[in-house]
């Protein structure tokens, strides 16, 4: 039993550091740590830099062209970029499509995806979730009908991430509606390129642009699109949400929140004048967090050192979703509360870097109200807290 | 990074099969309901296994055992909510005299207690001073050589079943720390049954004699980190003890039926037994980077961790306690079923040695710091 770290791991560690201090343009670094608004290009160019050191598909083996880090590494990898301030890689191509294509795509497939995935030429985006199939994605109606070797696509996708940066779009399509739910669905790749595709704005809830609706209005689709075989994708779906799971709690960046809502507690003055960090109850909302966050990157580490051994993924990434995103959402609401009246303008316009008006307030507290209300999301996507709740039922506890 | 207990493995095996077999729930009604509130049978067993040696150091009978030994026995004993005073015993006493004695005391004393042949009880807390450990008004004297004890020691966990008692008090130049046997004149003990089955005595001294540990007014850091390692201790129990109370309710939910089907059918119920196992494993997560960082140099790390998992864990032992009760229903209030037994022990060591809202103090204080 020994919780710390092996000096190659820390080794590993001061290498990943140097590379970040050296390579993360500040600017980027500033809009992070500040939580304003980052643009494609942002992520673009930290997508580059880190695809010119080998680094940027941080999860692949070497076989198809990652690093090949075992997941102790992996984790080490995140928690620097976490605490650095690097903005999170889009998650659709590297972490989310590139498994399913490297289990069970074709070798041409993966030939001609995954270097494109690498080189940030193929933008991904997640094609899922639909107006009537949320939490029960299988009941999904997007039709995808085979005429000679096209796919003829029709329907609605929604809650698309980040789909307006995107150039290619992962789709799960009911080719077979006569089948059982589960059993009629296929797992489809799609130029966004392709005529009678549509992305409409969905404008969040802080006033921002982040997710989208995408309509599929006779698309036409390659059969060479298909991966894996007809009516498999609920299968090659399911592997892909089991699969990642070194990041769903998200330590190092409720971590890098949590020294900001430190640094933000101790400016702030509490009614009686003092810094807010000294205020009894206060302070208590905070050590709470922190010690529920101290637990959870240890349970983390547990279910990363049960990876390294090999064992199965297991359902434990369902605990650490739910822990994990509890925290992130307590650590924002904090962090606005933390500004009293000061949370109540709505300054959209200081969002923007390069913003150079006014500020009501101290210039910290501009994004927080809109990060705890956009925050509401974690409970809510990659499964529920409730579907998450209802896996431990059923795979841990075994009702 | 490792959490393999494959060293440790043997250990847990044994002494996880001897609780399991030899300490069932009925066994543990005859032996809270006994005079002495203690098994010396049960003792003895423990001292065969070696359970009693694990944790003290090799040159004095001991296996030279660490804290994460130490927190697998606790673990197995809180599964089987075992009352013998191996905490009072092993890990305050003793492991205060392996820490702070003079080779003459430790000679004379560890070899006897990783035998079984002696127990030990601290007794530090008094009435008046809650959690803090500094405020203690029993005083000690020189007498010729020798010192003199008198005050009034509150709640001294197994202080009946002790043959030499830790006991603190203040000196001239601060708090100094003695072994009092707790049979000299001077000394009268009263023994209650406690709330979870354990024991404990009210310790009334009267120019009682007792054999100075350590330097003198020295002994405060010693008393913190003892209490630190039993707070370590306490936490792996109280894992040990969720883990066998959610076994328990979630088997429960599985046959009881109402409305022709299991209870377990509900999701309602379902989400409630998740978020009792959400707990645990934090709690267990916390209860290791608690025995993780007792040996750490750096007094304000040890302190957040072990204030950080005497928090989770209080939060955990609370909610699994109360959640398991509620689950069973009405049979989850009797006497009659483990469960509410379960409930008691956690309850009580969310209070014991500081309870949340304290130990929520000291990490936020640290933090402001």
């Amino acid at each position: 039993m020994d919780l710390n770290f092996t000096a190659a791991d820390e080794a590993f560690r001061g290498e990943v550091r140097s590379f970040i201090e050296r390579k993360l343009p500040a600017d980027i670094r500033r809009k992070v740590l500040e939580g304003l608004r980052l643009e494609k290009d942002d992520y673009y160019r930290w997508h580059v830099r880190l695809h010119e050191q080998g680094w940027v598909a941080a999860n692949w083996p070497k076989e198809f062209g990652g690093p090949g880090w075992n997941a102790a590494q992996q984790h080490i990898f995140e928690e620097e970029c976490a605490d650095a301030g690097a903005p999170i890689l889009s998650p659709f191509g590297l972490r989310m499509v590139a498994p399913v294509i490297m289990a069970f795509a074709s070798p041409a497939q993966q030939q001609y995806y995954l270097p494109r995935i690498r080189s940030g030429e193929h933008w991904w985006c997640q094609g899922y979730s639909e107006p009537g199939s949320g939490s029960d994605l299988a009941s999904l109606r997007t039709r995808a009908e085979r005429v000679g070797d096209k796919y003829i696509v029709n329907g609605q996708k929604t809650w698309t991430t980040l789909g307006h940066h995107a150039n290619w779009i992962f789709c799960l399509v009911r080719t077979n509606a006569e089948a059982r739910k589960q059993e009629g669905i296929s797992f489809l790749l799609i130029d966004m390129n392709t005529p009678g595709i549509t992305v409409r704005p969905i404008i969040m809830i802080d006033g921002e642009h982040e997710v989208n609706e995408v309509w599929f209005e006779n698309v036409e689709v390659p059969v060479g699109n298909l991966v894996g075989e007809e009516n498999k994708g609920w299968t090659y779906a399911k592997y892909l949400l089991g699969h990642e799971r070194t990041n769903i709690a998200e330590v190092g960046r409720s971590k890098r929140r949590l020294k900001r809502l430190k640094e933000i507690a101790a400016k702030q003055p509490a009614s009686d004048g003092r810094p807010l960090l000294q205020d009894a109850r206060f302070r208590d909302r905070i050590a709470q967090v922190e010690i529920e966050l101290m637990a959870l990157e240890i349970t983390n580490l547990r279910v990363i050192a049960a990876d390294m051994e090999k064992r199965a993924p297991g359902p434990e990434a369902s605990l650490l979703k739910i822990r994990g995103s509890e925290i992130q959402q307590t650590l924002t609401e904090l962090m606005m509360q933390a500004l009293g009246h000061d949370a109540l303008p709505f300054q959209h316009a200081a969002m923007d870097p390069q913003y150079a008006g006014e500020v009501i307030g101290p210039g910290y507290g501009v994004p927080l109200s809109g990060q705890y209300f956009n925050f509401r999301k974690t409970t809510i996507y990659g499964g529920s807290n409730e579907i998450q709740r209802n896996i431990i039922s059923k795979m841990i506890l075994g009702f | 990074m490792n959490f393999n207990f494959s060293e440790e493995q043997q250990l847990r095996d044994t002494l996880d099969r001897y609780v399991r077999k030899d300490y069932g729930f009925e066994k543990r009604r005859g032996i809270i309901h006994s005079d002495s509130g203690w098994s010396a049978e049960v003792w003895a067993q423990l001292a065969d296994l070696g359970v009693l040696a694990v944790g003290l150091p090799e040159e004095h009978g001991g296996l030279g055992g660490g804290p994460f030994d130490t927190l697998l026995v606790m673990e197995a004993l809180g599964r089987g909510m075992v009352v013998e005073p191996y905490l009072a015993t092993v890990v305050l006493g003793a492991g205060l005299v392996a820490r702070a004695g003079s080779e003459e005391q430790k000679a004379e004393i560890l070899p006897a207690v990783a035998s079984g042949d002696r127990r030990l009880a601290l007794a530090h807390y008094e009435r008046g001073g809650r959690y803090d450990l500094s405020r203690i008004e029993t005083s000690a004297r020189r007498d010729g050589d020798s010192w003199v004890l008198d005050g009034h020691k509150s709640v001294v966990l197994h202080g009946a079943a002790a043959d030499t008692l830790l006991v603190s008090a203040k000196t001239p130049s601060g708090i100094s720390l003695f072994l009092v046997d707790a049979k000299a004149s001077g000394v009268t003990r009263r023994d209650t049954p406690a709330q979870d089955g354990h024991r404990v005595a009210e310790v009334v001294l009267k120019s009682a004699p007792g054999d100075l540990v350590g330097a003198e007014g020295a002994a405060l850091p010693q008393i913190e980190l003892a209490l630190d390692h039993a707070i370590a201790a306490l936490c792996a129990e109280a894992v040990g003890g969720m883990s066998a109370l959610i076994e328990a309710t979630v088997g429960y939910l599985k046959t009881r039926k109402q409305f022709g089907v299991p209870i377990g059918s509900f999701q309602a119920l379902q989400h409630r037994a998740v978020e009792m196992y959400l707990h645990a494993e934090q709690a267990r997560s916390m209860s290791y980077l608690a025995a993780d960082k007792l040996g750490v140099s750096d007094a304000a790390e040890r302190r957040r961790a072990i204030s950080g998992a005497k928090v989770l864990v209080g939060n955990a032992a609370r909610y699994v306690g109360q959640q398991a009760v509620q689950l069973h229903g009405g049979i989850g209030v009797t006497d009659e079923l483990a469960v509410g037994h379960y409930f008691k022990r956690l309850t009580m060591i969310t209070l014991l040695f500081g309870d949340v809202d304290h130990h929520l103090a000291q990490f936020g204080e640290a933090m402001a710091a």
